[in-house]
């Protein structure tokens, strides 16, 4: 069968995303040919502005090669105007007579610069701002003229304005009103960006109306009816664009100011389609990239013939592209009757933003300087969200909504999977994040190459980067329902949830029960199902010393130069000259190179070689000092301060609280390190609200603090309740560590564990549950049964894992 | 073309786990993977010097202690996207020992292999 012939003109962006969207559903129903008349590939006119302003080259551009049209089969007449449709015969003509057959055609003509009716306007050196040649022919002016008039304030005046001043030219804005980008800023936002280019070099002539241009040979001055001229190289004309209907108009389609197109992009030929800035719909055109993204996945559908969808017209937000100058602007910004606006204004940090407000409901924003939660606002326009819960703290932006941010950490990871990420190809986060975690992307391009995101204007990298970095992570965080690794699919949850059901007590049983994609796992899965596995069936489950990092398998730190150091455990911080006395033996006996006083009041002994590991701990169990843990998910110190014995402030015994709580929980594993603290009073010395679990001692009893850590993310605890005595802070202490054992993914600190259930849930299982909480302090206890044995005296016998401290041999 | 040099018994090297032994020519890490295979490499990630005999060894590969970089035990090779190689040294297993293979003059990388 003969497939069908659909002919493209204009080889533009609105275009060739049609063909884009079109392949991507029906590869086979067309054979596609494509007239364009610039004698390129198919590249990214938005990004003109940076290419102009030097920041980008052209081939950067570039969207689609040569080589891309050839892979898919489509034929490329670059630089081959379409001069006629013959509708009757279904057939185009192009400029050097060629003639062309269709079924269906794609008209995505675009539009051209509106060219001021004023004598001169044919000179050369005058020039629009649309194409590569106009970017070409600015370059050129550069290098041998100086002065520069943008006519036009414009969105594309002022990204022209910009990139000629930074070729050097000096550059005169003319504008015919008062205010600059009068369609997208109000004036006072204008007020700002006009001062702000005035620093950087632009001079602008406001309320200025063009005479005449004036040159023989080529321009060389611009002509104002008030009777001022100014010197011009170089005139650019951005007042404003055309829809490109030249040729619908000749070839009898009916047009208006655009190509009249209905909801499914169908002009009045039913065989005749068109898309992107040539179009009128709805009595709109549109010349900004967002929507012609909607037009052309409609217009696709329809011509793949699966008539599904409709366009319905865009609501548009836009970006200015000037380096260093952040402008968004969305909806009506200058209000009307029955609006408010919530406006901020802070001249010296040259922030601004306005919110125009309907009925509790976002109608238009303007934001100069900081636009960081633009598409948020656009989001809540766009979805007619009712705001007047977080009213009062909108301008704040959404990272200032509710408690739930994380050290105020990333934006992006706060927005709801619908959120809008990149506006130019109305890419939502969930779609970046599935993308990320289903295609295994790591980088920028790929995510780029997959989704879109990022790959027009480029103004959302900023956003993209941060969820890349939040979904694939670093190794310390686990996210919601990914594989555990790439050996399998399950989650975290699902291998522990198997593991408690089925019974399974050691790590084979696991990879064969459910099915691992490897023999024997990797270095992320290892470990993680031996700690589910020892957390689960404590004294039942085989501990696997070959799936333990090297820290845990040798009990001690390795350093960067392959050495080790190593910890002593000092009970709450207390210590006493016969201690001090072995380690300083140890620090001269094994020359220690550096003793160091840690965060945690213990001493740390660094650069210690492996096998004298055994010898070190030999000595410092004669002493009676055990291990530290230092090296372990695992209780690593109780930090204590002086307390009631001492301090002339202290309510309680601190000290004596902390020691029994490190006596009580030493030894126990857990899915990432778990540090305490108890402080005698509020002054908190010891602290306690940046640990796992926190004690800060009051004249009635004990504050029970959960959650805080100090890291990369900085976060304070969360109060969890107060008790009377030091037993219900004990029973407090290894309830809360039990439910984090049992519940708490491996890597996972306290902080987000508690901030992915909820401190609410916390407080459901330890503090209204009795019971419960009995019940999991005394599987802790249980636990500690098997766990509170000292790993050092173990391998200081020489009877544990000697293998691990001598070489095999030496040869040679 | 190597001077053998016989370094031990299969069973002294735990599985999935690794020795160390001394040369003149550096350390050697020697891996047992699951299946008893065993493999030599030079003692040193490619990426900052970490002793690869202390990693975590799964399949036919090690994950680096440091970094967590991961190198292919038969080729010494990183595992994209890291770039880099550890050099590797011929091992023979001979009933139940095994032989290490040196060259007289170091850093020469023989790739050949054998396992009996």
């Amino acid at each position: 069968m003969n497939k069908e012939q659909l002919i493209l003109v204009g080889n533009g962006m609105a275009g060739m995303r049609t063909l884009e969207e079109l392949l991507a559903i029906a590869p086979d129903r067309f054979d596609i040919t494509v007239f364009g008349a610039e004698p390129h590939g198919n590249y990214n006119r938005i990004l003109l502005s940076p290419v102009l302003a030097g920041e980008k080259t052209v081939d950067q551009i570039m969207i689609n090669d040569l080589d891309w049209y050839a892979e898919r089969g489509i034929t490329l007449h670059a630089g081959r105007e379409v001069i006629a449709i013959h509708r009757a015969r279904r057939e185009i003509e192009a400029t050097d007579g060629t003639v062309a057959r269709y079924d269906r055609l794609l008209l995505a003509t675009g539009s051209t610069p509106f060219i001021l009716p004023i004598p001169g306007n044919d000179l050369p050196g005058v020039i629009g701002f649309r194409d590569i040649h106009d970017v070409e022919t600015m370059l050129a002016a550069a290098q041998t003229g100086q002065h520069a008039v943008v006519i036009g304030g414009g969105l594309l005046g002022l990204e022209a304005a910009n990139g000629l001043m930074k070729q050097g030219m000096q550059v005169t804005v003319v504008h015919v009103l008062d205010t600059l980008m009068e369609r997208q800023l109000d004036p006072a936002a204008a007020e700002l960006l006009r001062a702000h280019l005035e620093e950087r070099g632009l001079r602008f002539l406001m309320g200025a109306n063009t005479a005449a241009l004036i040159g023989e040979e080529r321009v060389r001055a611009v002509h104002f009816k008030d009777g001022l001229e100014i010197p011009a190289d170089l005139v650019v004309m951005a007042v404003g664009i055309r829809p490109n209907i030249a040729l619908a108009k000749k070839a009898g389609i009916y047009c208006e100011r655009g190509i009249v197109a209905n909801d499914t992009l169908q002009t009045y030929d039913p065989r005749i389609y068109a898309v992107g800035e040539c179009v009128q719909h709805r009595g709109q055109c549109y010349g900004l990239v967002a929507p012609l993204w909607e037009q052309a996945r409609v217009c696709a559908n329809h011509l793949a013939r699966y008539g599904i969808g409709r366009y319905q017209g865009s609501v548009t937000s836009t970006k200015l592209k000037v380096t260093g100058v952040d402008v968004f602007s969305a909806g009506e910004f200058s209000g009307g009757p029955g609006c408010d606006e919530i406006v901020l204004r802070d001249q010296a940090r040259g922030v601004y933003k306005k919110l125009v407000i309907k009925e509790n409901r976002v109608k238009g924003a303007v934001l100069y300087g900081d636009t960081i939660d633009g598409s948020w606002y656009f989001q809540l326009l766009r979805e007619n969200t009712d705001i007047g819960a977080f009213r009062e703290s909108i301008l704040f932006g959404q990272a200032h909504l509710g408690d739930a941010g994380h050290g105020g950490g990333n934006n992006v990871l706060a927005m709801p999977d619908t959120a809008e990420i990149c506006g130019c190809n109305g890419v939502c986060k969930g779609a970046i994040v599935k993308a990320i975690t289903a295609q295994k992307l790591f980088t920028l391009e790929e995510v780029r190459a997959h989704t879109k995101a990022s790959a027009s204007c480029g103004s959302c990298t900023g956003l993209v980067e941060q969820l890349l970095a939040a979904t694939v992570g670093d190794y310390s965080k686990t996210s919601k329902e990914k594989p555990l690794c790439a050996c399998t699919e399950h989650s975290h949850d699902q291998v522990r949830k198997t593991i408690r059901e089925q019974h399974l007590t050691y790590l084979r049983a696991v990879f064969e029960f459910m099915e691992w994609k490897t023999p024997d796992g990797c270095h992320s899965c290892r470990p993680a199902i031996n700690f589910y596995l020892l957390a689960t069936w404590p004294g039942e489950a085989q501990d696997d010393s070959q799936s333990r990092f090297i820290n845990e398998r040798v009990h001690a730190n390795i350093q960067k130069d392959g050495t080790y150091s190593v910890v002593p455990r000092i009970w709450g911080g207390v210590t006493n000259a016969k201690e001090l006395r072995a380690i300083a033996d140890v620090a001269d006996k094994f020359q220690v190179p550096t003793v160091k006083i840690t965060g945690g009041q213990r001493i740390d002994l660094l650069g210690i070689k492996k096998d004298d590991l055994p010898k070190v701990w030999a000595d410092l169990n004669a002493a009676g000092m055990v291990s530290g843990h230092a090296y372990g998910k695992s209780l690593r110190t109780v930090k204590t301060c002086v307390g009631s014995e001492w301090c002339r402030f202290g309510t309680q015994d601190s000290t004596g609280l902390g020691v029994k709580l490190e006596k009580m929980t030493w030894g126990s594993w857990t899915p990432h390190k778990f540090k305490m603290a108890v402080s005698g009073c509020p002054r908190n010395c010891a602290e306690a609200t940046i640990k796992d679990f926190g004690v800060v001692c009051v004249d009635s009893g004990y504050e029970l603090h959960v959650g805080g850590n100090g890291g990369i993310k900085l976060r304070g605890t969360d109060l969890l309740c107060k008790v009377a005595t030091e037993n219900e802070a004990m029973e407090y202490a290894g309830a809360f560590m039990q439910l984090y054992r049992e519940e708490g993914r491996y890597l996972e600190r306290t902080a987000p564990w508690i901030e992915r259930v909820g401190l609410g849930y916390v407080k459901a299982r330890l503090v209204e549950d009795e019971e419960g909480r009995q019940a999991l302090y005394a599987r802790f206890l249980e636990s500690q049964r098997y766990a509170q044995i000292d790993p050092w005296a173990e391998r200081a016998s020489g009877r544990v894992d000697a293998h691990e401290f001598q070489p095999l041999q030496q040869v040679g | 073309m190597y001077d053998w040099h016989e370094i031990g018994a299969l069973a002294d090297i735990p599985r999935l786990g690794s020795r160390v032994v001394q040369t003149p020519h550096g350390d050697m890490a020697i891996f047992r993977a699951a299946d008893d295979q065993v493999f030599a490499l030079r003692d040193r990630c490619p990426h900052k010097g970490g002793p690869l005999s202390q990693g975590i060894v799964h399949g036919h590969r090690v994950t680096c202690p440091l970094h967590n970089w991961v190198l292919e035990l038969d080729s010494g090779a990183a595992v994209a996207p890291d770039v880099g190689c550890a050099t590797t040294y011929p091992l023979r297993l001979d009933n139940g020992r095994i032989w290490l293979g040196l060259n007289n003059v170091a850093n020469l990388s023989p790739t050949v292999r054998e396992t009996a």
